[in-house]
């Protein structure tokens, strides 16, 4: 019965919280604030013919492919720079600075080099995506075991073993950290780069339904972006516990020794 | 596992090694001028007080640490990087093994790097679990298991490696005596087994007599060789009766009263006026 | 530790190199054509573009206008994530019911209520404020359950047996042991409230640097758009330098030496 109890107790709150809502704006007839009835009555309606795929899937799609390539560069980056002292050093005062940018700003600069097409939107999400996970990386390698390091050279591990066996595993708890700073930030440019200019796209339509004053609608637009935010976390928790099996064992091992 | 060295049958040779590291300002002369040989298939300890530069001389046996003068020789080759044929245990068993690996895994590890054959490697991981006694731990994560048994883990990696040097760093200075005991008894049992060389680092006089054939002492800080002292005791040791023999009573004291000069700043030309 | 002859570079001045290089190369990159001019100017008529901008007093009015929007909200947010974590984190009951809550509720992206804060407030300063409020609001509760959660027992327990008062309690047993996560939240606040500020300023177009830079887009002004992102970005190193500062000098009494919380 504790899994039900746990569900209750996981639910109660949330469900509280929407019976408020729905209760306080039943029969509202303030323009911005509609009856939540209203709201939900209207979801099916304008999402679920045809803009789940002619909107949600491609802003969803540009997100998958900008983030997964902002991880690809950011290890890559990361444990190169987080290898070298030297490099280290060089490059600190540059990462900090490209670190400081809000990363919506960038999307006026990517529109200068790659229009308002999806690999602009992508380039946005890339280059936001990328700081968190490059720098949790250099951390991550930098603070490498170094009994563990004296371990795999005495054992001549080789440059490639050594990064698959050694450096990755070593540092994926930091990288997933910075994996999961750039999925927030990930989420906001995929809908920042689509309200500047864009067609199609989550973003796009909301700010459609804001300006044309389709007010039920609009709400929709953010119930919607707020359950993909939710179910992007769940699965990242679900990825990371998978992951990081090992580290989450250890932490509990270490406390309880 | 023997080896048939060219010369004399001499494994390691540290020549007039000398260390120095370099700070922001200040420099640390952590090992000074040490020389001294191990004959393959024997199991030396190294003892000296604490801050006797003992990790860093291990390090520079292992080619984890270059040297700022003097050489290693291991087999007639100097010591240059981590030498293939040579396995080393840590004293951080917590920190040398690989937590995201079982402990299967952790063995098997050098051994894919060294290109051994599957069917040979899984023999090697499966004689190796056994010799240490955690034939049933072989898919458990190293934290999941006791700090004695995560050390064992260690040895069998470093025994399934097949190395002609065993190199251990105060392997035993984190586990309870109890323990200790267990693998004190455990690496000589290895050892007699795998003719295997030895080069045994301690802080511990009295594990040090027990263990060894030949115990060398160390200088404090410049470190040099202050003694080396053979162990003539049975080949054959136990817990119980090799500590109470009278010998093991004479050769503990004697390296207690070396280490103690040791602890007094002696250094071996005084000691040499002492002994004229 | 391996004992080079003649010690390494100093840190800052390898940093020194790699700034310097940084800008060599975005001097000589658009001159020599690599990259249209157009697309990006050599950072000397960046320069230019950014003395011209602090000739002007608008660009000083933005200035102020980002920096205010930017404490009021990082205010707001850290007297509302101190207060209510604190409470939440001292009553078992609110915790057990709570904690799933903040986890659902945080990950909604702030950005969702961009169409809200436009509806509700137009471009008034007060529509990016919400967003900046909400999501630096998160990380300083965060970052104080992390710490309430972390008293010790014995004085949790102390705390409860005399019957202290919240308040009392809170003086006493919670602050000085939250006291470095506070710190640790109102760093990582520190951070989004800037980013949630320029992004209100240049997405709804309330007033300051992020409007600014929406602007020279329009006007197709290239050099002046990344003068001002450069600008942005300095105010970012500058909040990050001085959050981190003030980390520090909170924690050196401190006595827990802890890695940083997971954020």
């Amino acid at each position: 019965m504790s899994a039900l109890k746990s569900v209750v107790r996981l639910l109660a709150v949330p469900a509280l919280l929407v019976a408020v809502w729905w209760t306080a704006t039943e029969g509202s007839t303030d323009y911005f604030w509609p009856p939540l009835r209203t709201i939900v009555g209207t979801f099916d309606d304008t999402w679920f013919h045809g803009r789940l795929t002619s909107d949600v899937l491609p802003s969803l799609l540009r997100l998958v492919a900008g983030y997964l390539l902002a991880l690809v560069l950011g290890i890559g980056a990361g444990v190169a720079i987080g290898s070298s002292r030297t490099l280290r050093a060089v490059l600190e005062p540059v990462l900090e600075f490209f670190r400081a940018i809000p990363p919506p700003v960038l999307v006026p600069i990517l529109m200068l080099f790659a229009g308002i097409g999806d690999g602009m939107k992508i380039l946005v999400i890339v280059t936001g995506c990328v700081w968190p996970v490059l720098l949790n990386t250099v951390e991550g390698v930098r603070a490498l075991d170094e009994v563990l390091r004296d371990t795999a050279r005495s054992y001549r591990l080789r440059r490639g073993s050594r990064l698959v066996h050694l450096v990755l595993p070593g540092a994926s708890p930091q990288i997933a950290a910075g994996a999961r700073q750039a999925l927030s930030v990930g989420i906001i440019l995929m809908v920042i780069s689509e309200m500047f200019a864009a067609s199609e796209g989550v973003g796009f339509t909301i700010i459609q339904f804001q300006r044309t004053f389709a007010i039920p609608q609009m709400w929709t637009g953010v119930i919607l972006l707020g359950v993909i935010g939710v179910a992007l976390s769940a699965l990242f928790h679900l990825a990371e516990a998978r992951v990081l099996r090992w580290y989450t064992g250890l932490r509990r091992a270490q406390r309880e020794g | 596992m023997t080896m048939t060295t060219a010369d004399t049958g001499t494994m390691l040779e540290v020549r007039h090694l000398k260390k120095v590291f370099q700070g922001r300002g200040r420099t640390v002369e952590a090992v000074g001028d040490l020389t001294f040989k191990v004959k393959a298939g024997e199991l030396v300890c190294v003892v000296g007080p604490s801050g006797a530069g003992k990790t860093t001389l291990l390090k520079c046996v292992a080619g984890l640490l270059d040297s700022t003068s003097g050489e290693v020789l291991l087999e007639g080759r100097a010591v240059t990087g981590p030498p293939p044929g040579m396995a080393v245990v840590f004293q951080e068993y917590g920190r040398s093994l690989f937590p995201w690996m079982t402990v299967r895994q952790n063995i098997e590890l050098p051994l894919k790097e060294k290109k051994v054959p599957k069917a040979e490697r899984q023999r090697l991981v499966r004689e190796a679990l056994a010799a240490v006694g955690l034939s049933d731990a072989a898919d458990a994560h190293p934290w999941q298991l006791s700090g004695g048994m995560q050390q064992r883990v260690a040895i069998a990696r470093a025994v399934a490696y097949e190395p002609h040097i065993l190199l251990m760093d105060e392997p035993f200075a984190a586990v309870d005596a109890q323990t200790r005991a267990e693998l004190e008894d455990l690496v000589r049992s290895l050892w007699k087994r795998l003719g295997v060389t030895v080069l045994f680092i301690t802080h511990d006089i009295d594990e040090s007599v027990y263990l060894a054939e030949r115990v060398i002492v160390l200088s404090s800080s410049p470190t040099e060789v202050l003694a080396d002292v053979a162990i003539d005791l049975p080949a054959e040791r136990d817990q119980l009766g090799t500590r109470s023999l009278p010998r093991f009573a004479e050769l503990r004291a004697e390296v207690y009263r070396l280490v103690q000069q040791a602890k007094d700043g002696e250094r071996p030309s005084t000691i040499g006026k002492v002994a004229r | 530790m391996t004992g080079r002859r003649n010690g390494p570079a100093p840190a800052w001045l390898l940093g020194g190199l790699g700034l310097a290089g940084l800008i060599v190369l975005g001097e000589l990159v658009p001159r020599s054509g690599l990259v249209e001019r157009r697309y990006l100017p050599p950072v000397s008529s960046m320069l230019s573009a950014l003395a011209d901008q602090a000739a002007a007093g608008e660009f000083w009015q933005a200035l102020g206008e980002t920096l205010r929007g930017w404490a009021i909200g990082l205010a707001i947010a850290m007297v509302a994530g101190v207060v209510l974590g604190v409470v939440i984190g001292w009553v078992p009951l609110l915790q057990a019911a709570l904690n799933s809550t903040i986890e659902f509720l945080r990950p909604i992206p702030s950005v969702a209520l961009i169409p809200l804060a436009v509806l509700l407030y137009g471009t008034e300063p007060r529509s990016t404020l919400l967003l900046v409020v909400y999501a630096s609001f998160w990380q300083v509760l965060v970052q104080v359950l992390y710490g309430v959660r972390d008293v010790d027992p014995v004085a949790r327990d102390t705390a409860r047996s005399y019957r202290f008062r919240l308040l009392t309690a809170a003086r006493t047993v919670i602050w000085p042991t939250a006291l470095p996560y506070v710190m640790t939240g109102f760093r990582l606040g520190a951070a989004v409230a800037l980013i949630l500020e320029i992004t209100g300023e240049l997405v709804i177009g309330s007033p300051g640097l992020g409007r600014q830079i929406a602007v020279a887009q329009n006007s197709n002004a290239v050099s002046a758009m990344y003068a001002l992102i450069i600008v942005v970005g300095l105010i970012g190193v500058a909040v990050n330098v001085v959050a981190r500062a003030v980390e520090r000098r909170a924690l050196r009494w401190h006595p827990s030496i802890r890695t940083e919380a997971a954020v």
